[in-house]
């Protein structure tokens, strides 16, 4: 009778709770389940299946467009990801490991800027700017692209890292020092193989947001540089094959294996 | 500058360790955190001289400036007025990277991506010296905590009191001039501290190097240090040996801080040079020394110590009247609260013999005496 009261309160135990997490992953996960399915289709059609086949997969593989896009995404996400993982290693231990200083709040919300400026925000002044240098130089390389990508790739790699430091004892790089080991050997023999995790989660994370980035790519890149997903948003307004299918799986393949990675990475405590 | 060494250091009784060098000196150390409304003094004007070989402890409670001080001989933290001396230079302006000096803190530090040998060897790597060198103090610093066995292992992959004997072995792998020990037995349990205790006594024995050990635990520094520091709220009350610190404590803090004690009021009778009578309650008297403020008439605060009162049956001597409150059994001794005609508590310790404890019970009228060199005066 009074066990009611006794019990605590559970959200699982509130009406309708299982029916809506269930339509709520059906909703996130059945589209994605739908597109992998059709990857695999034998016909010409995302919407009607006429057997299993790799014939797309094959398609993309053998597509010269698209071994040039997959080249140039790569190269850009591994030099922006570089880039910024570089940066926002720098940025966290100025933001850790100092006295703090004035001001100190203001720097840590500019360099999380690019996650709260809306990102066509963003896109269009870097067009803009790009634009004026491009034409003041005649130069209109990927550097341009690397640049952009590196820019709103910092925040992404630098809260794991931030967090790492945070969570690592001050102790250990005091001991450093009272070993003998001045400012330099401290950060390489004890703070950066300790950080060590946070930094490479930190570029996973990078490379998998430079990756799939389509807005600021669609407005920085110049004729001819486009990369996987600007592509295959080219190849969706003309006409749909499953071999945007086929490239979608492969593109979720890569970012699943990294993502898991990541947080494999990131758990790992000490 | 005022000088407060002179009256609280007292001629120590070994004069062994008066007769050898100064190492660690802070002259008149203050230390002030933050500023204005939020302003904290942890230390100050502390001056202290810490000789060659020595075990010195730190001893006071919690926030009384003891990891402040260590801080500073260590170089992590800088005075805000005075200086700090080792080994008779002034090192106040050298980071902590440049100071013969290493410490062994409270939570290890034990570098977590290094193996044991790895710990260990790192100090010695920072200075430069020759692989083999290295190799051959790390088998030495192995063998002596005797942790041989387990060189290869993570730290994380040894035990606490293991992980003690390694941060032993990494402070004092490149033969400090001073080794400083923060509590470093706080987190073992009371078997493992004990052990520990012999243990760093040893180490200290064997290496010579001077020790600095904080602690707020006063049975540990009576048994281990060569000599004391008494703090409290950034100050230090009272230099000496643990004989002297324990018998004859300087002021009322110290005397309560370490042990038990008994406090009576008293007043001053007769003073003949250093020394004097003082009247205790129940017209009892006591010859003792005198601190040099003090007269004839003045009221004094005598303390005495549990198991320096003797119990006895009414009537059997000349001793304070009084009735048996409390009995505590406590093993090896018998503790016995007693009241006072006065009302005021004693607490008397009575060591059991073999057949137990005197056939005392609650409510028995007694009489609490004491030889007349056990009572003591403080100054304040
Ligand atoms: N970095 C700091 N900033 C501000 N106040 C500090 C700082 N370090 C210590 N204090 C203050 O100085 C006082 C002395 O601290 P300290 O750590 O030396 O005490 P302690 O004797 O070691 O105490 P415990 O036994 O608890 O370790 C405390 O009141 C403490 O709060
Ligand atoms: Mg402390």
């Amino acid at each position: 009778m009074a066990e009611g009261t006794h019990r605590r309160f559970s959200v699982r135990r509130m009406p309708g709770f299982t029916s809506i997490a269930m339509l709520t992953f059906a909703m996130l996960y059945g589209p994605i389940v739908i597109l992998v399915i059709y990857a695999f289709n034998a016909g010409e059609s995302v919407a009607l299946w006429e057997g299993f086949s790799l014939r797309w997969f094959v398609t993309a593989w053998d597509n010269t467009q698209v071994q040039e896009a997959t080249f140039r995404s790569l190269i850009v996400a591994g030099a922006a990801s570089l880039t910024a993982t570089v940066l926002a290693t720098m940025a966290a231990l100025g933001t850790t490991r100092t006295r703090p200083y004035p001001g100190s709040l203001v720097i840590y919300a500019l360099i999380n800027q690019p996650l709260m400026v809306p990102e066509i925000v963003t896109a269009v002044a870097l067009l803009i700017v790009f634009a004026m240098i491009k034409i003041a130089t005649g130069y209109s390389g990927l550097i341009f692209l690397i640049a952009a990508h590196a820019a709103f790739c910092v925040p992404f790699a630098y809260l794991p890292i931030r967090a790492r430091l945070e969570g690592m004892n001050l102790d250990y790089e005091t001991a450093a020092a009272d070993l003998y080991a001045p400012p330099w050997q401290v950060f390489r023999r004890v703070t950066l193989p300790l950080m060590a995790p946070g930094i490479v989660a930190g570029a996973m994370l990078a490379f998998v947001i430079s990756l799939d980035d389509v807005v600021i790519t669609e407005f920085v890149k110049s004729a001819g540089q486009d990369t996987l997903p600007t592509y295959m948003l080219g190849q969706l307004r003309r006409m749909v094959t499953p071999e945007v299918n086929a490239i979608s799986t492969a593109l979720l393949g890569v970012t699943v294996v990294l993502l898991t990675a990541f947080f494999v990475l990131n758990r790992q405590r000490r | 500058m005022r000088e407060r060494t002179g009256s609280i250091e007292e001629p120590t009784e070994n004069g062994d360790a008066t007769a050898r060098r100064p190492m660690v000196e802070a002259r008149s150390v203050s230390k002030v955190f933050g500023s204005g409304d939020s302003e904290l003094r942890a230390l100050d004007a502390v001056s202290v001289t810490i000789r060659e070989g020595e075990f010195f402890t730190l001893l006071g409670p919690s926030g009384c400036g003891k990891t402040t001080l260590l801080r500073m001989i260590a170089g992590f933290e800088h005075p805000s007025d005075g200086a700090i001396l080792l080994d008779g230079a002034d090192i106040s302006g050298l980071p902590p990277y440049r100071r013969p000096v290493n410490t062994v803190f409270q939570s290890y530090a034990l570098f977590p991506h290094l193996t044991v040998a790895g710990n260990i060897a790192f100090g010695l790597e920072m200075l430069g010296r020759p692989a083999a060198e290295v190799a051959d103090t790390v088998e030495r610093m192995l063998r002596m905590v005797r942790m041989e066995a387990m060189r290869d292992r993570l730290t994380s992959q040894i035990s606490g009191g293991q992980q003690q004997r390694v941060a032993l072995a990494r402070a004092l792998a490149p033969q400090p001039k001073v080794l400083l020990l923060d509590e470093p037995l706080s987190a073992l349990d009371l078997k493992l501290r004990k052990e520990m205790q012999i243990e760093l006594k040893r180490l200290q024995t064997e290496t010579g190097i001077t020790f600095v050990f904080v602690t707020h635990d006063q049975e540990e520094a009576l048994t281990m240090s060569d000599r004391i520091a008494v703090m409290r709220d950034g100050q230090i009350l009272q230099i000496g040996s643990p004989h002297e610190i324990y018998e004859r404590p300087a002021d009322h803090f110290v005397a309560s801080f370490i042990g038990e004690t008994n406090f009576l009021a008293a007043t001053v009778e007769t003073r003949t040079g250093e020394r004097g009578r003082i009247r205790l309650p129940g017209g009892l008297v006591a010859e003792t020394d005198l601190f040099e403020s003090m007269a004839p008439g003045d009221a004094v605060a005598a303390v005495i110590r549990p198991e320096h009162l003797r119990v006895q049956p009414a009537g059997s001597g000349s001793g304070l009247a009084a009735t048996v409150a409390t009995i505590v059994y406590l093993g090896t001794d018998t503790q016995y609260h007693l009241r006072l005609e006065s009302g005021e508590m004693l607490v008397a310790r009575v060591q059991n013999g073999p057949s137990g404890s005197p056939g005392l019970a609650d409510g028995a009228a007694v009489e609490a005496s004491f030889a007349p060199t056990a009572v003591r005066v403080l100054r304040d």
